[in-house]
Parts: structure tokens; sequence; C-alpha cells
């Protein structure tokens, strides 16, 4: 059960990278095509895990909700939302899911008077917290602190149109920071991250890096 | 001093609201100067002849709309006027009623058709996979369009291949997808690749820019505003710059009050 | 406890009075369209109500949303991939002469999918290992060549330009690149103790990232505040219709 378990699945992460990296030194007709299968499998792959996302925030909820945790009740409307939204997609206006999806649908409304606005709403709320902190906590304690504040404030004046009318230069100059110590510094992060993930490829191509089989033996 | 410092938030909360509200009430306008970055994209999309193939991706969700919206329509208005070919296609499942809606109602303006003049391809998933697919095969990427059309006999496709057949991309993102179109994408399959995203992310953007690996940039609500003064359509983004000058002054002056009442308390907090 | 239910009470019946107001004179439509609006606004207005503090108003929109959200992207997904690229070129020429043929390669993926989803079963849990295998193994191979090019190779190329060109100022900026990417690199790199040198460099390296961050820090102020921007600008037009 071992070689099924565990020796199968790194066999099929090298295979695949390995494959993956020779053909894009390959740019033959044949590989050409295997990328596009299996690019075309990952993709399909990829929709199933919507459930696996489903699964996991429907668990959270309803363990909530058995345990009676502090404030279970609001988990009832997790429930309530989905539920309405997936009944009104699969319904899709009269005909059904196994058609085309229609438009105009109870499903549509739900999308653009409920998930539209709360989505858009729930993040604009930071920007009251921002401003909060940038007047609590936003302080030049140090050289450094003080480096990034002014930063910060030339940035956020030259870049909104009334910068030029406080001064002139202000523009200009949120537009040098922008474009040389700040591009340079995100270069090297860049560089630097890039890096990072090329490495952790290579660990699961080799199998050091096995986070992806979970758990277990 | 102490007790300044230490105010409810709630009325710092209040100002904001003010700050933003206020301007909108007493309409004022401000110039808004355009940028070199936001010009790049209006200009490669103005030199596209007409019946060229415009690649739109709206990579982007409700939560980051009021930035990337009026990007989007802005773009729709200008690619409609010149009578290019519009290809939408979303990486984000949040994204794509907005997405279908902003082409669909935008396109019914200019009297375009749908199939003949712009398709919205969908939501598919994968990311990276996606592009990759895309650049051997659109119709492998996207057999169906948003409505189950066939892919393969829609007008709006005739001449396109693949990625590398496409005029100009341009990836509306809220998240790393701008990244992934040019490692994936760009220069993989060589197109012409511009780029919207939220202000969040706009900094990161211009290691790009200056690698010439978008060749236009447009970040947040004011690169929305440029491109709306472009085009000389005035909307949501340009009337936005007035709430949002007098909002990061307010900010400013937080900052900047803060700090005082922090020295003068003998930097205790 | 007394203030905040009167403040509520006092803001429902605000609500409901300029809504009444706006159905009867006609700028709101009695139907599907005015109950999206109203819905849309109180849901808005729901989640404003938190900067007061947290109230079970907000708690109840906060979590409806994530399950329409969650509800949305199953039928997007159904609609967008499983119906377009399993359902239609696999198993519907199964049961139905559609004139084509199935698609059998699709099964491949198709079970690779499946299995994913057994992650959640105690005995079959190790069959999920095979397709994230697939598709790991795969987006690894794709990123290390791909990175390399777009990343590393494209980024470096513009970083050791010429520094002098004929423009002192171009100059200047074209050697500030370079010293910026060279010491936030080596500030990174934590494999050389940062003394001497190195330690300069690396403080110099420091100084570039906090004008990053103070670049970043002021782009997200703006980026919230466009956010908050727009959703008044919809409180104002859309529903109240005070601004065009």
């Amino acid at each position: 059960m071992n070689f099924l378990k565990r020796t199968i699945p790194l066999v099929i992460a090298f295979i695949m990278g390995v494959m993956m990296v020779f053909q894009y030194y390959v740019p033959h007709e044949a590989s050409q095509s295997l990328l596009k299968v299996v690019t075309r499998w990952g993709i399909t792959i990829a929709g199933f895990a919507v459930f696996i996302g489903a699964y996991s925030l429907f668990h959270l909820h309803w363990n909530k909700i058995k345990r009676k945790f502090p404030g279970w009740g609001y988990s009832i409307f997790v429930f309530f939302g989905a539920g309405i939204t997936i009944i009104f997609g699969l319904y899709n206006g009269g005909e059904f899911f196994l058609h085309d999806k229609q438009e105009g649908t109870m499903f549509d409304w739900m999308y653009f008077n409920v998930q539209v606005p709360a989505g858009a709403t729930m993040f604009s709320i930071l920007a009251f917290f921002m401003a909060s902190a940038a007047y609590r906590t936003f302080r030049a304690r140090t050289n450094e602190a003080t480096i990034l504040l002014v930063a910060a404030v030339i940035v956020m004046l030259g870049r909104v149109p009334i910068g030029a009318m406080i001064w002139e230069y202000l523009p200009p100059i949120a537009d040098w920071i922008m474009s040389v110590p700040n591009m340079a510094a995100k270069r090297a992060i860049l560089i630097g991250v890039s890096i990072g993930a090329i490495a952790t490829s290579l660990k699961i191509i080799f199998g050091i890096e096995r986070a992806y089989l979970g758990g277990g033996d | 001093m102490e007790r300044l410092l230490s105010i409810d938030r709630r009325y710092i909360f209040v100002f904001v609201a003010l700050a933003v509200t206020i301007p909108l009430l007493i309409k004022f306008d401000l110039p808004v100067p355009v940028t070199k970055e936001v010009k790049g994209i209006y200009n490669k999309i103005d030199s596209l002849p007409e019946g060229a193939h415009v690649l739109i991706a709206f990579d982007f969700d409700p939560a980051s709309k009021e930035e990337l919206l009026p990007m989007a329509l802005a773009l729709l208005h200008h690619c409609f006027r010149k009578n290019v070919k519009v290809v939408g296609m979303t990486l984000n499942p949040g994204g794509t009623g907005l997405a279908n809606s902003a082409i669909t109602d935008t396109g019914k303006q200019y009297e375009k058709i749908q199939g003949e003049d712009y398709v919205f391809l969908g939501y598919k998933t994968g990311v990276e996979l996606v592009m990759i697919n895309m650049g051997e095969n659109i119709y492998s990427a996207f057999p169906k369009d948003f409505y189950g059309n066939a892919t393969v006999d829609l007008p709006v496709l005739k001449g396109v291949q693949s990625l590398t057949d496409f005029d100009y991309v341009i990836d509306l993102a809220s998240g790393s997808s701008i990244e992934a179109w040019i490692a994936f994408g760009k220069e993989k399959y060589d197109f012409d690749l511009g780029a919207g995203c939220t202000a969040v992310i706009g900094p990161d953007m211009y290691p790009f820019l200056q690698a010439k690996q978008i060749n236009g940039l447009m970040s947040g609500l004011k690169g929305a505003a440029e491109y709306e003064i472009l085009i000389n359509r005035k909307s949501t983004a340009v009337a936005g710059m007035s709430p949002q000058s007098v909002v990061h002054v307010i900010v400013v002056l937080f900052v900047i009050f803060g700090n005082f009442l922090y020295f003068m308390s003998g930097r205790k907090r | 406890m007394n203030r905040d239910v009167s403040i509520t009470t006092w803001i429902l019946i605000a609500f409901g009075i300029v809504n009444i107001y706006f159905l009867t004179t006609g700028k709101l439509s009695f139907g599907l369209e005015g109950l999206g609006l109203i819905t849309a606004v109180a849901l808005t207005l729901a989640i404003y109500s938190f900067l007061y503090k947290d109230n079970p108003a907000f708690k109840i929109v906060e979590n409806l949303f994530v399950g329409v959200a969650m509800g949305y992207w199953i039928i997007i997904t159904w609609f967008n991939i499983l119906k377009p690229d399993v359902l239609e070129p696999l198993i519907v020429p199964l049961f139905k002469d559609t004139g084509k043929s199935p698609q059998y390669i699709v099964i491949i993926p198709t079970i690779l999918g499946i299995f994913m989803l057994l992650r959640f079963s105690t005995k079959l849990s190790w069959l999920s290992r095979w397709s994230f295998a697939f598709v790991v193994g795969l987006g690894s191979g794709i990123t290390i060549p791909n990175f390399v090019h777009a990343f590393i190779l494209k980024q470096m190329e513009p970083t050791f330009a010429p520094l002098y060109t004929g423009d002192i100022l171009g100059s200047i900026n074209t050697f500030l690149i370079l010293l910026g990417v060279v010491s936030v690199l080596i500030y990174f790199f934590f494999s050389v103790e940062h003394k001497g040198v190195v330690g300069g460099v690396s403080v110099i390296g420091v100084w570039f990232l906090m004008v990053a961050f103070g670049a970043s820090f002021g782009f997200t102020v703006m980026a919230r505040m466009s956010l908050l921007i727009g959703r008044v600008q919809f409180l104002l037009r859309d529903w109240l219709g005070i601004i065009q």
C-alpha cells in the first residue's frame, strides 16, 4: 500500500515536473501537443477544487452550529445564502442546469444585489481603519520609520490631482520615488521571491517538499 | 494632549466619511494630469486598425470593483469606438457577472453584435494552465463561450488561433495574475501586454514597466480617471478624484497631527 | 443597550420612509429591480454599521455574503468548466446521439478531479495525492523555466544597463536602480553575517525598502479610499439620486 500511497504520487510529481521543464527547451510539435493536453487536463482537474473549498466552508460552519459555538446562529446564514444561490443557479430561469446559462435570472439578481454590494462594501471599511491607524500608530520613531513616513506622505499627495496645487514638484517627486527607489526594491523582492519559487518547485519535483501529500502515511 | 491621542476612533471615521461625501456633493473639478504609464495603453489601443483583436482579462471580483470596473468600462468604450474586436475572459469566478455585464452593456451602446464584434468567454480556473493552454490553442482552453456557443464558430475570433494572434492583451487584476500573464503569457507567446490593477499592487508593477514586460499601467481609481480623460468620457473615476484628493489631505493631516502630539507628549506612546 | 436599540429603530424607520417615498414617487420601481436596489443599499448600510460597533446586522450580512459567494462560485464553475469540459464532451455523447463521439481522453482529468475530492474520505484520501501530485508537479515544471526567463533574466537585463548614456540625471537613476537592487538582495541574503561592507550595503538596502514600503502604504490608502468613494457614489447616485 505504501507504494500506492506514497511512491506513486512522488513519481507522478517527478515525471510531470521533469517532463515540463524539458518541454520548455524542446519546442517540437509533439512536445507542444503534450503541453496542450496536460494543461487542458490541469484546468479540468482544478475545476473540481471548488468542491474542496465548499466542503471546507460548510464543514466549518456546520461544526459551529452542531457544537453551538458562540455566535453559531450566524452560520445559518452561510447555508441560507449558499442554498438560495445554488437553487437559483440550478433552476437557471426555468431552463435547469443541463441547458446553457440563462441571462437575467434570479441567480444573477443574487449576484448583483447581494454579492457585489456586500463584497465591495466589506473591503471599503478598511478605509476608515487605515485613517485611524495613520493617526494613532504611524510614528516617526526611528530614522527608517521617518523615511517610510515621508515617502508615504509624498506619494499620497503626489498621486492625486490636489498634489500639484500644494506644490508643483510633488507629482514628479512621487513619480521618481515610484520608478527609481520603489522600483529597485520591488525588483529585488521579485527576484528573491522568484528564486524561492524555483527552489520550492525543484524540491517538489525531487520529492523533498511533500506538504501537498497531506498528513498520514 | 493624552486625551487627543486616545480619542474615540469613531470621530476619525466621521472625518473620513465627510471628506469623501462633501466633495461628491459640492462638485468641483480638479485637473487630472495623464501619466505616461496610462498613455502607453491608450496609445496602443488607439494605434490598432479596425478589426484588430484585443483580449481583456477581467481578473478581479466585487471586492475591487470600485477601482477596476471604471478602468474596464473606459477600455471597452475606447475599443468599441475604434471598432476593435473585444474578447473578454476571467480567471476569477467572482468577476464573471461583472465582466459579462460590462462587455455586453457597453457593446450594446455601440450597437455591436455579440459573437461578431465581441465575445465573453467566461471563467476558467488554473491561472497559468489557462494561459499556456490559450497560448497553444484558444479553442482548447475555451471550447464554449459564456453563453454556451461553440467558440470555433464565432466570427469575432476569426484569425485568432492562440494568444500570439491577439494584437493586444490587457489584464485587469486584483491579485497576482499580472505576474502570471507576464511569465506564462507574454514572455512565452510574445504579444503586447498592458495592465490595470488595484492601487494596492500598483507599486509592485514598476519593475515590469521598466523592463518593458508591460507597455502601460493603470493603477487604482487615478489610473481609471486618467483613461477617462484620454477618451474624453468623464465618469465615476474622474468624479472620484476630488474626494480622493480631499481624503488624502485629511489622512496626511492625521499623520502630521498624530506625530506632533506624539513628540509633544514626550514620546511616551 | 437601550441607546443602540433606539438608534437602530430610528435608522430603520428613516430607511423605510426614504424607500417608500422613492417607490411611491416612481424613483424606484416596484418589482425585482427596485427590490434589488433596496437590498443592495440595506446590505451596504448594514456593513457600515460595523463602524459604530460590531453588531448582529453586520454579522448576518457577513455570513450571508460568504454563503452567496460560495454558491456563485459553485454554479459558475458548473456552467464554465464542468459542463463544457466534462459533461458535454464526455458524458452527454455516451447517452445521447449528438453526432459527435465521446472524447474518452477527458476520462483521465475527470477521474483525477474526482480523486481530489476524496481528500475528505478517511479510507481513500490517499487517492487524492495522485491528483495533487499531477497538478503540483505540472505547476512546478512550468514554473522553473518560465520564472527564470521572465523574472530573473529579463529583470536583470535592465538592471545592468550602461551607466552613462549622455544624460547625467538618467545615469544617476540607473546607478540608483543598480544600487537598490543589489543592496536589497544583499539585505535578504542571510547566509553572510551583516558586518563590515556587507552590513553597510544592507543598511542602504533597508533605506530602499523603507521608501518602497512607504510607497506601498500610500498606494494602499489610495486603494481603500477609492473603494469607499465608489460605495458613497453608489449610495448618493444610484439610491438617493442626489449626484449625477
